[in-house]
Protein backbone atom coordinates (compact mmCIF):
# COMPACT_ATOMS: atom_id res chain seq x y z
CA UNK A 1 0.00 0.00 0.00
CA UNK A 2 1.44 3.49 -1.44
CA UNK A 3 2.05 6.10 1.60
CA UNK A 4 -0.54 8.60 -0.80
CA UNK A 5 -3.41 6.15 -0.58
CA UNK A 6 -3.13 5.82 3.15
CA UNK A 7 -2.73 9.70 3.62
CA UNK A 8 -5.73 9.89 1.38
CA UNK A 9 -8.10 7.64 3.70
CA UNK A 10 -6.37 8.98 7.00
CA UNK A 11 -7.13 12.42 6.14
CA UNK A 12 -10.65 11.54 4.37
CA UNK A 13 -11.47 9.47 7.34
CA UNK A 14 -10.83 12.15 10.19
CA UNK A 15 -11.32 15.13 7.99
CA UNK A 16 -14.24 14.65 6.20
CA UNK A 17 -15.92 12.02 8.19
CA UNK A 18 -15.59 13.66 11.61
CA UNK A 19 -15.86 17.38 10.92
CA UNK A 20 -18.87 16.52 8.44
CA UNK A 21 -20.61 14.47 10.89
CA UNK A 22 -19.72 16.90 14.34
CA UNK A 23 -20.57 20.35 12.14
CA UNK A 24 -23.24 18.00 10.55
CA UNK A 25 -24.60 17.09 14.49
CA UNK A 26 -24.06 20.45 15.51
CA UNK A 27 -26.18 21.93 13.14
CA UNK A 28 -29.00 19.58 12.80
CA UNK A 29 -29.85 20.65 16.68
CA UNK A 30 -30.03 24.17 15.14
CA UNK A 31 -32.54 22.56 12.29
CA UNK A 32 -34.23 20.78 14.96
CA UNK A 33 -34.93 23.63 17.11
CA UNK A 34 -35.80 25.92 14.61
CA UNK A 35 -37.95 23.43 13.08
CA UNK A 36 -39.24 22.38 15.99
CA UNK A 37 -40.69 25.69 17.15
CA UNK A 38 -42.45 26.24 13.83
CA UNK A 39 -44.68 23.64 14.35
CA UNK A 40 -45.37 24.89 17.36
CA UNK A 41 -46.00 28.00 15.96
CA UNK A 42 -42.50 29.67 17.47
CA UNK A 43 -39.51 31.07 16.09
CA UNK A 44 -36.99 29.18 17.89
CA UNK A 45 -33.31 30.18 18.49
CA UNK A 46 -32.23 33.33 16.68
CA UNK A 47 -30.15 35.24 19.21
CA UNK A 48 -26.91 33.93 18.41
CA UNK A 49 -25.50 35.37 15.52
CA UNK A 50 -27.62 36.03 12.18
CA UNK A 51 -30.91 33.51 12.35
CA UNK A 52 -28.91 32.32 15.63
CA UNK A 53 -26.79 30.45 13.54
CA UNK A 54 -23.91 30.55 16.47
CA UNK A 55 -26.20 28.94 18.68
CA UNK A 56 -24.51 25.53 18.61
CA UNK A 57 -21.63 27.03 19.14
CA UNK A 58 -22.78 29.16 21.55
CA UNK A 59 -24.10 25.72 23.42
CA UNK A 60 -20.80 23.99 22.45
CA UNK A 61 -19.06 25.95 24.28
CA UNK A 62 -21.31 26.11 27.33
CA UNK A 63 -21.34 22.33 27.59
CA UNK A 64 -16.88 22.49 27.68
CA UNK A 65 -17.41 24.51 30.46
CA UNK A 66 -19.84 22.49 32.62
CA UNK A 67 -17.87 20.26 35.55
CA UNK A 68 -17.72 17.18 34.18
CA UNK A 69 -19.32 14.56 37.00
CA UNK A 70 -18.55 11.34 38.00
CA UNK A 71 -20.88 9.79 40.08
CA UNK A 72 -18.84 8.19 42.96
CA UNK A 73 -20.70 4.86 43.01
CA UNK A 74 -19.87 4.22 38.77
CA UNK A 75 -17.71 1.86 37.67
CA UNK A 76 -15.02 4.45 35.86
CA UNK A 77 -13.78 3.28 32.92
CA UNK A 78 -16.95 2.41 32.10
CA UNK A 79 -18.71 5.35 32.13
CA UNK A 80 -15.81 7.22 30.69
CA UNK A 81 -15.61 5.00 27.56
CA UNK A 82 -19.23 4.69 27.10
CA UNK A 83 -19.56 7.66 24.85
CA UNK A 84 -17.00 6.60 22.86
CA UNK A 85 -18.42 4.03 21.94
CA UNK A 86 -21.47 5.34 21.70
CA UNK A 87 -20.11 8.39 19.55
CA UNK A 88 -17.62 6.41 17.24
CA UNK A 89 -19.71 4.26 15.56
CA UNK A 90 -22.35 7.53 14.71
CA UNK A 91 -19.26 8.86 13.14
CA UNK A 92 -17.90 6.09 10.81
CA UNK A 93 -21.35 4.88 9.56
CA UNK A 94 -20.98 7.78 6.42
CA UNK A 95 -17.64 6.16 5.41
CA UNK A 96 -19.56 3.81 2.42
CA UNK A 97 -22.13 6.24 1.14
CA UNK A 98 -21.69 7.47 -2.38
CA UNK A 99 -22.26 11.03 -2.66
CA UNK A 100 -21.82 11.52 -6.04
CA UNK A 101 -20.86 9.86 -9.21
CA UNK A 102 -17.54 9.73 -10.79
CA UNK A 103 -15.75 13.18 -11.12
CA UNK A 104 -12.50 12.79 -13.78
CA UNK A 105 -12.51 9.21 -12.84
CA UNK A 106 -12.30 9.79 -8.74
CA UNK A 107 -15.68 8.32 -7.33
CA UNK A 108 -16.92 10.81 -4.81
CA UNK A 109 -17.61 9.36 -1.57
CA UNK A 110 -16.50 10.27 1.93
CA UNK A 111 -14.47 7.24 2.49
CA UNK A 112 -14.60 4.14 0.48
CA UNK A 113 -16.36 1.81 -1.73
CA UNK A 114 -16.29 -1.77 -0.22
CA UNK A 115 -18.21 -4.28 -1.38
CA UNK A 116 -20.14 -5.31 1.93
CA UNK A 117 -21.50 -1.65 2.25
CA UNK A 118 -24.87 -2.78 3.46
CA UNK A 119 -23.31 -5.47 5.67
CA UNK A 120 -21.09 -3.07 7.42
CA UNK A 121 -24.13 -0.12 8.01
CA UNK A 122 -25.92 -3.36 9.82
CA UNK A 123 -22.80 -4.23 11.63
CA UNK A 124 -21.24 -0.79 13.04
CA UNK A 125 -24.80 0.68 13.57
CA UNK A 126 -25.28 -2.64 16.33
CA UNK A 127 -22.01 -1.45 18.16
CA UNK A 128 -23.82 1.66 19.43
CA UNK A 129 -26.24 -0.09 21.18
CA UNK A 130 -22.82 -1.24 23.70
CA UNK A 131 -22.50 2.08 24.52
CA UNK A 132 -26.10 3.56 25.70
CA UNK A 133 -26.36 -0.13 27.11
CA UNK A 134 -22.88 0.06 29.18
CA UNK A 135 -23.76 3.86 29.80
CA UNK A 136 -26.77 3.00 31.38
CA UNK A 137 -25.16 0.27 33.64
CA UNK A 138 -21.72 1.95 35.17
CA UNK A 139 -23.35 5.02 35.88
CA UNK A 140 -25.28 3.16 39.57
CA UNK A 141 -28.36 5.49 38.90
CA UNK A 142 -31.83 3.22 38.60
CA UNK A 143 -32.45 5.65 35.52
CA UNK A 144 -30.12 5.45 33.68
CA UNK A 145 -29.95 1.30 33.98
CA UNK A 146 -33.41 1.36 32.98
CA UNK A 147 -33.07 3.86 30.18
CA UNK A 148 -30.04 1.00 29.29
CA UNK A 149 -32.02 -1.78 29.21
CA UNK A 150 -34.77 -0.29 27.31
CA UNK A 151 -32.22 0.87 24.77
CA UNK A 152 -30.87 -2.04 24.32
CA UNK A 153 -33.66 -4.32 24.08
CA UNK A 154 -35.42 -1.78 21.67
CA UNK A 155 -32.29 -1.41 19.64
CA UNK A 156 -31.97 -4.78 19.07
CA UNK A 157 -35.62 -5.37 18.60
CA UNK A 158 -35.63 -2.94 15.71
CA UNK A 159 -32.98 -4.55 13.95
CA UNK A 160 -34.36 -6.87 12.65
CA UNK A 161 -37.13 -5.02 10.65
CA UNK A 162 -34.34 -2.72 9.63
CA UNK A 163 -32.07 -4.96 8.72
CA UNK A 164 -34.74 -6.62 6.14
CA UNK A 165 -35.65 -3.36 4.82
CA UNK A 166 -32.12 -3.24 3.33
CA UNK A 167 -32.75 -6.57 1.96
CA UNK A 168 -34.98 -4.86 -1.07
CA UNK A 169 -32.90 -3.04 -2.12
CA UNK A 170 -30.09 -5.88 -2.33
CA UNK A 171 -32.10 -8.08 -4.29
CA UNK A 172 -33.57 -5.40 -6.46
CA UNK A 173 -29.58 -4.34 -7.41
CA UNK A 174 -28.88 -6.56 -10.26
CA UNK A 175 -24.97 -6.40 -10.29
CA UNK A 176 -22.15 -8.54 -9.27
CA UNK A 177 -21.59 -6.55 -5.58
CA UNK A 178 -25.36 -6.36 -4.59
CA UNK A 179 -24.29 -5.38 -1.03
CA UNK A 180 -22.11 -2.68 -2.46
CA UNK A 181 -23.89 0.50 -1.53
CA UNK A 182 -22.15 2.48 -4.64
CA UNK A 183 -23.65 -0.60 -6.72
CA UNK A 184 -27.32 -0.39 -5.02
CA UNK A 185 -27.47 3.92 -6.54
CA UNK A 186 -26.32 2.80 -9.46
CA UNK A 187 -29.13 0.77 -10.13
CA UNK A 188 -31.62 3.18 -9.36
CA UNK A 189 -30.34 6.00 -12.20
CA UNK A 190 -33.27 5.65 -14.04
CA UNK A 191 -36.09 4.40 -10.69
CA UNK A 192 -35.73 4.65 -7.23
CA UNK A 193 -36.42 1.90 -5.30
CA UNK A 194 -38.91 3.72 -3.01
CA UNK A 195 -41.17 3.50 -6.02
CA UNK A 196 -40.73 -0.39 -6.10
CA UNK A 197 -40.30 -1.00 -2.50
CA UNK A 198 -42.81 1.43 -0.46
CA UNK A 199 -43.36 -0.86 2.42
CA UNK A 200 -39.71 -1.48 2.61
CA UNK A 201 -39.39 1.99 2.86
CA UNK A 202 -41.89 2.53 5.35
CA UNK A 203 -40.69 -0.20 7.30
CA UNK A 204 -36.71 1.42 7.24
CA UNK A 205 -38.51 5.11 8.37
CA UNK A 206 -39.82 3.67 11.27
CA UNK A 207 -37.28 0.68 12.65
CA UNK A 208 -34.65 3.69 11.94
CA UNK A 209 -36.61 5.96 14.14
CA UNK A 210 -36.93 3.29 16.59
CA UNK A 211 -33.21 2.62 16.47
CA UNK A 212 -31.58 6.22 16.81
CA UNK A 213 -34.20 6.43 20.14
CA UNK A 214 -36.03 9.01 18.67
CA UNK A 215 -39.57 10.46 19.16
CA UNK A 216 -42.49 8.78 18.88
CA UNK A 217 -39.95 6.11 20.25
CA UNK A 218 -37.62 7.53 22.53
CA UNK A 219 -38.44 5.51 25.23
CA UNK A 220 -34.76 5.51 26.34
CA UNK A 221 -34.85 8.72 27.61
CA UNK A 222 -37.98 9.10 28.00
CA UNK A 223 -37.87 12.36 30.21
CA UNK A 224 -40.96 12.14 32.13
CA UNK A 225 -40.46 8.58 33.62
CA UNK A 226 -36.31 8.43 33.90
CA UNK A 227 -35.40 11.83 34.11
CA UNK A 228 -33.14 11.07 30.92
CA UNK A 229 -32.71 7.60 30.52
CA UNK A 230 -29.01 6.32 29.97
CA UNK A 231 -27.18 9.69 30.50
CA UNK A 232 -28.73 10.72 33.58
CA UNK A 233 -25.83 11.08 34.65
CA UNK A 234 -23.95 12.79 32.51
CA UNK A 235 -22.64 15.85 31.69
CA UNK A 236 -20.06 18.57 30.20
CA UNK A 237 -18.45 16.89 26.90
CA UNK A 238 -19.76 13.70 27.83
CA UNK A 239 -23.16 14.48 27.49
CA UNK A 240 -22.21 16.55 24.16
CA UNK A 241 -20.81 13.31 22.66
CA UNK A 242 -24.28 11.50 24.05
CA UNK A 243 -25.83 14.22 22.18
CA UNK A 244 -23.22 14.22 19.12
CA UNK A 245 -23.87 10.52 18.47
CA UNK A 246 -27.53 10.85 18.92
CA UNK A 247 -27.92 13.76 16.13
CA UNK A 248 -24.86 12.02 14.18
CA UNK A 249 -26.96 8.86 14.16
CA UNK A 250 -30.00 11.02 12.67
CA UNK A 251 -27.85 12.48 10.49
CA UNK A 252 -26.77 8.92 9.14
CA UNK A 253 -30.01 6.99 8.97
CA UNK A 254 -31.27 10.34 7.14
CA UNK A 255 -28.00 9.62 4.33
CA UNK A 256 -28.83 5.29 4.52
CA UNK A 257 -32.44 6.36 3.93
CA UNK A 258 -31.43 8.91 1.49
CA UNK A 259 -28.91 6.45 -0.68
CA UNK A 260 -30.77 3.11 -0.66
CA UNK A 261 -34.45 4.34 -1.27
CA UNK A 262 -34.17 7.97 -2.59
CA UNK A 263 -31.86 7.53 -5.52
CA UNK A 264 -28.66 8.90 -3.60
CA UNK A 265 -27.16 11.41 -5.66
CA UNK A 266 -29.35 10.95 -8.79
CA UNK A 267 -31.56 13.60 -9.95
CA UNK A 268 -31.94 15.53 -13.09
CA UNK A 269 -28.81 16.29 -15.27
CA UNK A 270 -25.92 14.40 -13.19
CA UNK A 271 -25.28 12.58 -16.19
CA UNK A 272 -23.77 16.09 -17.69
CA UNK A 273 -22.92 17.66 -14.02
CA UNK A 274 -21.62 15.19 -11.92
CA UNK A 275 -21.11 18.17 -9.10
CA UNK A 276 -24.73 18.10 -8.75
CA UNK A 277 -24.92 14.84 -7.28
CA UNK A 278 -23.72 15.70 -3.76
CA UNK A 279 -26.51 18.58 -3.38
CA UNK A 280 -29.32 16.27 -4.43
CA UNK A 281 -28.26 13.87 -2.12
CA UNK A 282 -28.23 16.76 0.74
CA UNK A 283 -31.81 17.66 -0.32
CA UNK A 284 -32.52 14.61 -0.26
CA UNK A 285 -31.17 14.07 3.41
CA UNK A 286 -32.58 17.23 4.92
CA UNK A 287 -36.07 16.09 3.27
CA UNK A 288 -36.23 12.97 5.39
CA UNK A 289 -34.43 14.70 8.35
CA UNK A 290 -37.49 17.04 8.19
CA UNK A 291 -39.80 14.42 8.17
CA UNK A 292 -37.84 12.79 11.61
CA UNK A 293 -38.31 16.15 13.18
CA UNK A 294 -42.13 16.11 11.97
CA UNK A 295 -42.78 13.03 13.70
CA UNK A 296 -41.43 13.98 16.95
CA UNK A 297 -43.06 17.26 16.75
CA UNK A 298 -46.52 15.45 16.25
CA UNK A 299 -46.90 11.74 17.85
CA UNK A 300 -46.88 11.64 21.77
CA UNK A 301 -44.52 8.72 23.01
CA UNK A 302 -45.37 5.16 23.17
CA UNK A 303 -46.01 2.92 25.78
CA UNK A 304 -43.33 1.09 26.32
CA UNK A 305 -44.64 -2.89 25.64
CA UNK A 306 -46.69 -1.25 22.95
CA UNK A 307 -43.52 -0.17 21.31
CA UNK A 308 -41.92 -3.70 21.63
CA UNK A 309 -45.06 -5.93 20.77
CA UNK A 310 -45.28 -3.44 17.19
CA UNK A 311 -41.90 -4.20 16.71
CA UNK A 312 -41.63 -7.97 17.40
CA UNK A 313 -45.87 -8.48 16.06
CA UNK A 314 -46.13 -6.14 13.14
CA UNK A 315 -42.75 -4.70 11.99
CA UNK A 316 -40.96 -8.25 11.79
CA UNK A 317 -43.57 -9.81 9.66
CA UNK A 318 -44.58 -7.12 7.60
CA UNK A 319 -41.00 -6.77 6.53
CA UNK A 320 -40.32 -10.49 6.52
CA UNK A 321 -43.36 -10.39 4.30
CA UNK A 322 -42.20 -7.36 1.84
CA UNK A 323 -39.10 -9.81 1.26
CA UNK A 324 -40.26 -12.66 0.25
CA UNK A 325 -42.87 -11.23 -2.04
CA UNK A 326 -39.76 -8.99 -3.16
CA UNK A 327 -37.57 -11.98 -3.69
CA UNK A 328 -40.54 -13.81 -5.47
CA UNK A 329 -41.84 -11.40 -8.19
CA UNK A 330 -37.84 -10.53 -8.89
CA UNK A 331 -37.70 -15.12 -9.48
CA UNK A 332 -40.87 -14.53 -11.30
CA UNK A 333 -40.71 -11.52 -13.79
CA UNK A 334 -36.97 -11.42 -13.31
CA UNK A 335 -34.95 -8.93 -11.95
CA UNK B 1 -52.80 2.99 14.83
CA UNK B 2 -55.42 3.38 12.48
CA UNK B 3 -53.02 5.04 9.84
CA UNK B 4 -55.20 7.31 8.48
CA UNK B 5 -55.24 9.02 11.70
CA UNK B 6 -51.96 9.04 11.93
CA UNK B 7 -51.85 10.83 8.79
CA UNK B 8 -54.12 13.63 9.77
CA UNK B 9 -52.13 14.33 12.69
CA UNK B 10 -49.46 15.23 10.91
CA UNK B 11 -51.54 17.26 8.01
CA UNK B 12 -52.57 19.03 10.99
CA UNK B 13 -49.07 19.66 12.62
CA UNK B 14 -47.88 20.63 9.30
CA UNK B 15 -50.83 23.40 8.92
CA UNK B 16 -49.47 24.78 12.11
CA UNK B 17 -45.57 24.73 10.62
CA UNK B 18 -47.18 26.80 7.85
CA UNK B 19 -48.91 29.84 10.32
CA UNK B 20 -47.48 32.78 11.25
CA UNK B 21 -44.81 32.68 14.75
CA UNK B 22 -46.88 34.22 17.41
CA UNK B 23 -43.65 35.28 19.51
CA UNK B 24 -42.98 38.77 19.82
CA UNK B 25 -39.70 39.32 19.81
CA UNK B 26 -39.06 40.91 23.31
CA UNK B 27 -36.36 43.64 23.42
CA UNK B 28 -37.53 44.97 20.25
CA UNK B 29 -41.22 44.37 20.45
CA UNK B 30 -42.52 45.50 24.03
CA UNK B 31 -46.51 44.91 24.86
CA UNK B 32 -48.36 46.98 27.03
CA UNK B 33 -49.04 45.77 30.07
CA UNK B 34 -52.49 46.06 31.90
CA UNK B 35 -53.59 49.77 33.33
CA UNK B 36 -53.55 48.38 36.56
CA UNK B 37 -50.01 45.62 36.09
CA UNK B 38 -47.50 46.31 39.29
CA UNK B 39 -44.38 46.65 38.98
CA UNK B 40 -41.91 48.81 40.36
CA UNK B 41 -42.62 51.68 42.70
CA UNK B 42 -42.57 55.11 42.00
CA UNK B 43 -42.90 58.11 44.91
CA UNK B 44 -44.82 60.92 43.30
CA UNK B 45 -44.62 64.56 43.05
CA UNK B 46 -47.35 67.25 43.80
CA UNK B 47 -47.53 69.50 40.76
CA UNK B 48 -45.03 72.27 42.98
CA UNK B 49 -42.57 69.80 42.71
CA UNK B 50 -42.79 69.24 46.06
CA UNK B 51 -43.08 65.33 47.46
CA UNK B 52 -45.81 63.78 48.42
CA UNK B 53 -44.23 61.00 50.74
CA UNK B 54 -44.59 62.31 54.14
CA UNK B 55 -42.70 59.56 55.63
CA UNK B 56 -45.08 58.05 57.90
CA UNK B 57 -44.29 54.33 57.48
CA UNK B 58 -47.03 53.12 56.88
CA UNK B 59 -45.98 50.94 53.66
CA UNK B 60 -42.96 49.55 55.62
CA UNK B 61 -46.02 48.32 58.21
CA UNK B 62 -47.46 47.24 55.39
CA UNK B 63 -45.65 45.30 53.71
CA UNK B 64 -45.55 41.68 53.89
CA UNK B 65 -42.40 40.84 52.86
CA UNK B 66 -40.40 43.79 54.86
CA UNK B 67 -38.94 45.37 51.73
CA UNK B 68 -39.06 48.49 52.74
CA UNK B 69 -37.22 50.65 55.07
CA UNK B 70 -38.25 54.52 55.41
CA UNK B 71 -36.91 57.10 58.15
CA UNK B 72 -38.37 60.44 58.47
CA UNK B 73 -36.82 63.93 59.26
CA UNK B 74 -38.14 66.98 60.29
CA UNK B 75 -39.31 69.69 58.09
CA UNK B 76 -38.63 73.43 58.08
CA UNK B 77 -40.18 75.97 55.93
CA UNK B 78 -36.31 76.90 55.47
CA UNK B 79 -35.69 73.72 53.96
CA UNK B 80 -39.23 72.09 52.71
CA UNK B 81 -39.52 68.99 51.00
CA UNK B 82 -43.10 67.28 51.44
CA UNK B 83 -46.57 69.17 53.26
CA UNK B 84 -46.59 68.96 56.98
CA UNK B 85 -44.18 67.78 59.68
CA UNK B 86 -42.14 65.48 58.67
CA UNK B 87 -40.25 63.66 54.70
CA UNK B 88 -38.79 60.30 54.08
CA UNK B 89 -35.36 60.69 54.56
CA UNK B 90 -34.24 57.80 53.52
CA UNK B 91 -36.42 55.65 51.41
CA UNK B 92 -35.49 52.26 50.37
CA UNK B 93 -37.26 49.09 48.34
CA UNK B 94 -35.46 46.14 48.20
CA UNK B 95 -36.48 44.75 44.75
CA UNK B 96 -35.14 40.58 46.20
CA UNK B 97 -37.60 41.05 48.86
CA UNK B 98 -40.82 42.59 47.47
CA UNK B 99 -42.90 40.97 46.20
CA UNK B 100 -45.48 43.47 44.37
CA UNK B 101 -48.41 42.92 45.98
CA UNK B 102 -49.42 46.71 46.06
CA UNK B 103 -49.99 47.13 49.93
CA UNK B 104 -47.59 49.77 50.47
CA UNK B 105 -49.64 51.91 47.30
CA UNK B 106 -53.15 50.75 49.22
CA UNK B 107 -51.96 51.57 52.82
CA UNK B 108 -50.20 55.37 51.56
CA UNK B 109 -52.31 57.69 53.06
CA UNK B 110 -51.22 60.60 50.27
CA UNK B 111 -51.10 58.03 47.58
CA UNK B 112 -47.06 58.93 47.14
CA UNK B 113 -46.14 55.49 46.01
CA UNK B 114 -47.46 54.22 42.95
CA UNK B 115 -46.52 50.75 41.34
CA UNK B 116 -46.16 51.57 37.72
CA UNK B 117 -45.21 49.83 34.61
CA UNK B 118 -41.21 49.26 34.77
CA UNK B 119 -40.95 45.10 34.95
CA UNK B 120 -37.09 45.28 33.49
CA UNK B 121 -36.12 44.81 36.85
CA UNK B 122 -32.56 42.96 36.92
CA UNK B 123 -29.61 43.41 39.08
CA UNK B 124 -25.81 42.01 39.38
CA UNK B 125 -25.08 42.30 42.98
CA UNK B 126 -27.67 42.24 45.88
CA UNK B 127 -26.41 45.71 47.03
CA UNK B 128 -27.93 46.92 43.53
CA UNK B 129 -31.28 45.11 44.27
CA UNK B 130 -31.85 48.21 46.86
CA UNK B 131 -33.46 50.91 45.67
CA UNK B 132 -33.28 54.04 46.89
CA UNK B 133 -34.91 57.51 46.85
CA UNK B 134 -32.68 58.76 43.89
CA UNK B 135 -34.02 55.86 41.79
CA UNK B 136 -37.94 55.79 43.01
CA UNK B 137 -38.26 59.20 43.44
CA UNK B 138 -40.05 60.86 39.78
CA UNK B 139 -38.49 64.04 38.47
CA UNK B 140 -39.48 67.41 39.31
CA UNK B 141 -42.66 68.72 37.09
CA UNK B 142 -42.12 71.60 34.85
CA UNK B 143 -44.41 73.37 37.07
CA UNK B 144 -42.85 72.52 39.94
CA UNK B 145 -39.01 73.51 41.98
CA UNK B 146 -37.02 70.97 42.97
CA UNK B 147 -36.81 70.09 46.92
CA UNK B 148 -35.58 71.04 49.44
CA UNK B 149 -37.65 74.58 48.68
CA UNK B 150 -38.06 77.55 50.84
CA UNK B 151 -41.77 78.07 51.41
CA UNK B 152 -43.53 80.87 52.92
CA UNK B 153 -44.05 79.57 56.85
CA UNK B 154 -47.59 78.54 57.33
CA UNK B 155 -48.19 77.39 53.72
CA UNK B 156 -47.54 73.79 53.93
CA UNK B 157 -49.12 72.86 57.25
CA UNK B 158 -51.44 69.89 56.47
CA UNK B 159 -49.20 66.52 55.84
CA UNK B 160 -52.62 64.76 53.79
CA UNK B 161 -54.04 66.54 51.60
CA UNK B 162 -57.93 67.02 51.22
CA UNK B 163 -58.71 63.96 48.11
CA UNK B 164 -61.46 63.18 46.03
CA UNK B 165 -62.95 59.93 46.87
CA UNK B 166 -60.45 57.30 46.66
CA UNK B 167 -59.84 55.95 43.55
Amino acid sequence: MDLALLLEWTIKALVILMVFVVLGAAYLTYFERRMLARFQVRIGPNRAGPLGLLQPIADTIKLMFKEDLIPAEADKVLFIFAPIITVIPAMILLAVIPIGPEVWGINLDLAADINVGVLYIMAVSSIAVYGIAIAGWSSANKYSLMGGIRAAAQMISYELPLALAFVGPILLTNSENPMSVHEIVRAQQSLWFVVLQPVGFLIYLMAAVAEINRAPFDMPEAEQELTAGYHTEYSGLKFALFYLAEYGKMLVVSFIGATLFLGGYWGPFVDQVPLLGPVYLLAKVVVLLYFIVWLRATYPRMRYDKLMAFGWKFMLPLALLNVMITAAVIVLVGG
Amino acid sequence: MNPFELLRGLWTTFLNFLERPVTYQYPEIKRPVRERFRGRHELKRYDNGLEKCIGCALCAAACPADAIFVEAAENTDEERFSPGERYASTYEINFLRCIFCGFCEDACPTEAIVLEHNYELSYTDRRSAIYGKDKLLVPVPESGKPTPMKVEPGSFDRAVPEMEDPK
